[in-house]
């Protein structure tokens, strides 16, 4: 599987990003400046975290309009797949490539901690090798997580599986306790209507090997790596 | 001419930061403050002196990049 990972001014996770993807296909990835407008012929994108631009204006929003974007959304019209974790996640978002918006977590605090995550559809590029319901734990660490869509477009992402993971307790019920943002539905991570486009907050790519005290993450690029054989 | 945008959150949009201040002038013994949004204003200064073409601009700016209308309402006031 070939990668490479989006770099903007301000991103801080592309190196945990290129670890991750490195480790689990085998394959080191090309590592792409915001200012460029082609990207090299990959499988995977990966729009890591990280505070691009400093989050002015709006979390994502500039990093959304930089001239590599319109490469991006070329590769997912393409049918390939692209990742965006985190900031990522708000980034895909306001280049319209995910439905929604985040917020300011309904907290206002800055959240950085463990959590479970619900696997509710282990049936995508990103899940596979993930068991349905099978409950697993991620980091997180953003301000602004609260995911949002209006009532129309949370159907569709309801009712058409799209809502890949979903914050839970232990015991895997989603509550408000366990949702550490207060995303509609306790949404984490949705794909865009193909299945080719993942946004989700926490961060898989630092729960991958043994030292990072738990390989729970390392799913999503197993299911990509997968994913992408099949596909070739 | 200098152009005048404020970005708010739609009415039925959560907005805690709002409700955070909303607390603080409680707090503060303001009573009767039934609600506050919180919204941000942006100043921008254009060489174009025409003001239809001045607003048909800010409003593709708006559109674009200023506001995410997902969540977000603007309004553009010309000086």
């Amino acid at each position: 599987m070939k990668s490479a990972v989006v770099v903007f001014p301000g991103i801080n996770r592309e190196r945990d990003m290129a670890h991750a993807l490195e480790l689990v296909s085998g394959t080191k990835p090309h590592m792409i400046w915001h200012a460029e407008t082609e990207l090299p012929d990959v499988d995977v994108v990966a729009v890591p975290g990280g505070f691009s631009y400093g989050d002015y204006l709006r979390c994502g929003a500039i990093a959304a309009r930089a001239p590599i974007m319109e490469a991006v959304r070329r590769h997912a019209e393409a049918g390939r797949h692209v990742i965006g974790v985190c900031n990522g996640f708000q980034i895909l978002t306001e280049a319209g490539l995910l439905p929604g918006v985040l917020m300011r977590n309904a907290s206002l605090k800055f959240a950085c901690k463990v959590v479970r995550l619900r696997v509710e559809n282990a049936e995508t590029a990103f899940s596979s090798a993930y068991e349905a319901g099978a409950v697993i734990r991620t980091p997180i660490a953003h301000g602004e997580g609260n995911y949002f869509a209006d009532p129309e477009t949370l159907a569709r992402l309801e009712g058409e599986g799209r809502v890949v993971f979903r914050y839970c307790d232990e015991a895997g019920a989603s509550t408000m306790a366990a949702d550490p943002n207060g995303s509609v539905n306790h949404i984490a991570g949705i794909t865009n209507a193909r299945g080719n486009v993942l946004g989700m907050m926490p961060h898989p790519e630092n729960f991958v090997e043994p030292i990072q005290g738990s390989t729970d993450g390392r799913g999503i690029f197993e299911s990509l790596v997968r994913s992408v054989a099949v596909a070739a | 001419m200098k152009a005048r945008i404020t970005v708010t959150l739609k009415t039925g949009v959560l907005d805690p930061q709002g409700k955070a201040i909303q607390g603080a002038l409680g707090s503060l013994g303001f009573d009767g403050v039934e609600d506050v949004r919180q919204g941000k204003l942006i100043e921008i200064e254009l060489a174009e002196q025409d003001p239809d073409r001045a607003r048909e601009s800010l409003d593709a700016m708006c559109q674009k990049l200023l506001a995410n209308t997902v969540i977000e309402n603007y309004r553009i006031e010309l000086a």
